[in-house]
């Protein structure tokens, strides 16, 4: 149960686009069209829900202060968290080029779709957010940061989604021209965001 | 004292590789750092570096330590990348990029946990994010990469100063609207109050963020109708 | 050597993992004494914030030494722990133990003659953890003062629970209801008692319920577990269903 709320909590209460703006770059840059959206926020789903748990292990075996006293009992007192910000980024990076790899070689039609978006990944801000906010929120197990990473990608998805789909529907409209594009963009995600503010609160 | 100034000279040709004379702060290098500020600002215009900033422009002083963090990590990382930019192997460019950007940013947060407590306590992970603020890595890419390491210096002051610019403007009005005061301190009169002026909390709230943006690109387009995009 | 063999491209990342790791571990050792002294610091000023005393982190040090005069872990039934340094004990760690191994921190200041318990917080706001802590008289009833922080609330509204304003309506509420139960002190929404400091209640921040609830949660759990060591060591009956 803890679980299913942790989900729905990180897909819409603590969505990464709505409440943190996290991932806007390509959020804003690759919304123009559904299609491409739904590539972009699949990749993040799945990069999201590979790193976060990888960092997790990462941070408790190795990072936190006290972690390593898993190799030896004298350890207790290294405190290696400063370093963590550069470990994460390096997993993030290496997995997005394993991942690239792996995609490319077994699921050709995948990679086909995924493609182009896999490098942008690396730089999105929403996945480096997920480590880091798993990293504040002191999980208790794996199980749990891999929940909370899916979740953190499924909310992207859903807010890439939903945006791409308003702009291809938008470019009927008589916006007014300094408006158009990135301005309207801006401020239709400014109310959308004001609606998901409405989850705030919810537990199942 | 001609001596000396040739001697600055031939240091500045060293480090931005042109064959044009220029004085320190000649014409060009002047559009480096002015350009970003207006019409070719880099969240306005060039669409970059959005994510981590807006959540932190509740208030004035947060806006400003971030934005001047962000400023002491893309000076130096432009400039250690240019100087490096002979010898990195192209193949893992990346990640040397996010490498050295990530070590910038330790060093910043280690920096301002240690002399300015309170303030690293208010930015919390978002000093963290600057490592994927796209800025960074965007003008890596675009600038430091293919110029000289005195250029990319004042590449990296202008876009940072660009950034700032807007943090620093939303802001303000988010501060000024949303608490009736800046930087912690009132500057609504009392008097507004009893006339029945209520502060719009409204403008507290993370969306009100995106929609001020919005309408700053809207006055900065009518202004200057290039900006304008195609639908 | 050619750039873009697989031999340079190995020698150049490991000197700049070389490089890059040297430095960071050189500015974080350099840097720790400072940093955990703030930490330090900070949490003297806090408890001290609670009992009146407003400081700079600077001299919170001295001041720290001379009004607290006592500082015990206590166990769940209210004995001394002797083996556990109460300033270091860390609650984020010690509330996931189950609650028999548990150590509660209790500091007592003596403020010009007066004495008071202060209590250590911790519970869940809206977004992430809040804390803080609260000072009782020595009645154990009566709340001299407190004090909150949060990691992640929103600023101009949940965050709002630091602001002085908003701590002051905790003065003088009393955590015992008139028959003796104790209740807390509940942050309502919607509140109209006014200034009664006799009714358990303080009013809400507009706009921060959920983190308003996790303050009244955080002062009811947490002073709960003191109440068996209250009822032992002061000269007050503390009636207890």
């Amino acid at each position: 149960m803890d679980l299913i709320n942790l989900f729905v909590r990180s897909v819409f209460i603590e969505n990464m686009v709505f409440a943190y703006f996290l991932g806007m770059c390509s959020y804003l840059a690759v919304s123009k069209s559904v299609k491409t959206a739904v590539g972009l926020g699949a990749a993040v789903v799945f990069v999201l829900g590979i790193t976060v748990p990888i960092n997790f292990l990462l941070d408790t075996y190795l990072l936190k202060p006290g972690a390593l006293t898993w190799l030896d009992a004298s350890y207790a007192d290294v405190d290696l968290s400063f370093l963590s910000f550069i470990m994460f980024i390096a997993v993030i990076a290496s997995m997005v080029q394993l991942v690239e790899m792996v995609v490319e070689r077994f699921a050709p039609a995948l990679y086909g779709a995924l493609g182009i978006f896999l490098p942008l990944i690396a730089v999105n801000c929403a996945i480096l957010g997920g480590s880091l906010f798993m990293q504040q929120k002191d999980f208790s197990g794996i199980t749990e940061s891999a929940v909370y990473g899916l979740g953190s990608g499924v909310g992207f998805f859903l807010a890439i989604l939903a945006i791409s789909a308003i702009r291809e529907k938008i470019a009927y409209s008589n916006v007014p021209a300094p408006l158009r594009g990135l301005g309207i963009t801006f401020i239709i995600t400014g109310l959308m965001a004001l609606g998901f503010m409405s989850f705030m609160g919810i537990e199942i | 004292m001609s001596k000396e100034l040739n001697k600055k000279e031939e240091l500045i040709l060293f480090l931005s590789d042109t064959d044009e004379r220029e004085g320190l702060l000649g014409k060009k290098n002047r559009k480096l750092l002015s350009d970003p500020l207006t019409d070719n600002n880099p969240i306005t215009v060039q669409v970059l570096g959005i994510c981590s900033a807006l959540a932190i422009t509740v208030q004035l002083k947060p806006a400003i330590v971030m934005s001047l963090a962000v400023m002491a990590v893309m000076a130096f990382s432009n400039m250690i990348i240019s100087l490096l930019r002979n010898s990195i192997p192209s193949r893992i460019r990346i990640i040397v990029q996010l490498v050295v950007v990530a070590a910038l940013v330790i060093l910043v947060d280690q920096v301002l946990r240690a002399y300015a407590y309170d303030v690293s306590k208010e930015l919390s992970v978002f000093v963290g994010l600057i490592i994927t603020n796209c800025i960074v890595m965007g003008r890596l890419e675009a600038f430091a990469l293919g110029n000289g390491v005195y250029k990319s210096f004042l590449d990296g002051i202008g876009n940072a100063a660009g950034y700032a610019f807007i943090l620093i403007l939303v802001a303000f009005f988010r501060e000024l609207l949303g608490a009736g005061k800046l930087f912690g301190y009132q500057v609504i009169p009392d008097s507004f109050y009893e006339f029945g002026y209520s502060n719009n909390g409204l403008m507290l709230l993370s969306p009100m963020a995106l929609i001020t943006v919005g309408i700053i690109i809207w006055v900065q387009r009518s202004r200057n109708r290039a900006l304008i995009e195609e639908n | 050597m050619d750039r873009n063999s697989n031999a340079y491209t190995f020698l150049f990342a490991i000197a700049l993992v070389a490089v890059v790791a040297s430095a960071l571990a050189f500015a974080a050792t350099s840097l720790q004494p400072a940093q955990a002294k703030n930490v330090k610091e900070e949490k003297m000023q806090n408890i001290l914030g609670t009992v009146g005393i407003e400081t700079s982190r600077d001299s919170a040090q001295v001041l720290f030494n001379k009004y607290i005069v006592d500082q015990v872990a206590l166990s769940n039934d209210g004995t001394p722990k002797a083996d556990v340094n109460a300033f270091e004990v860390d609650l984020k760690k010690e509330l996931k133990k189950p609650v028999e191994e548990q150590a509660f921190p209790l500091y007592v200041a003596n403020v010009e003659g007066s004495k008071y318990y202060i209590v250590p917080l911790r519970g869940k706001g809206l977004w992430d953890a809040i804390w803080g802590y609260i000072a009782l008289k020595d009645d154990v009833n009566t709340i001299k003062g407190a004090v909150f922080d949060h990691k992640g609330e929103t600023p101009g509204l949940g965050a709002e629970i630091t602001q002085g304003w908003f701590r002051k309506r905790f003065e003088e509420e009393k955590i015992f209801d008139g028959d003796g139960n104790f209740i807390g002190v509940s942050v309502a929404k919607g509140y109209q008692g006014g200034d009664n400091k006799d009714d358990n209640a303080v009013d809400a921040i507009s706009g921060a319920t959920i983190t308003g609830d996790g303050v009244t949660d955080m002062i009811s759990e947490r002073l709960k577990n003191y109440l068996p060591y209250f009822e032992k060591n002061t000269n007050i009956k503390v009636a207890m269903k």
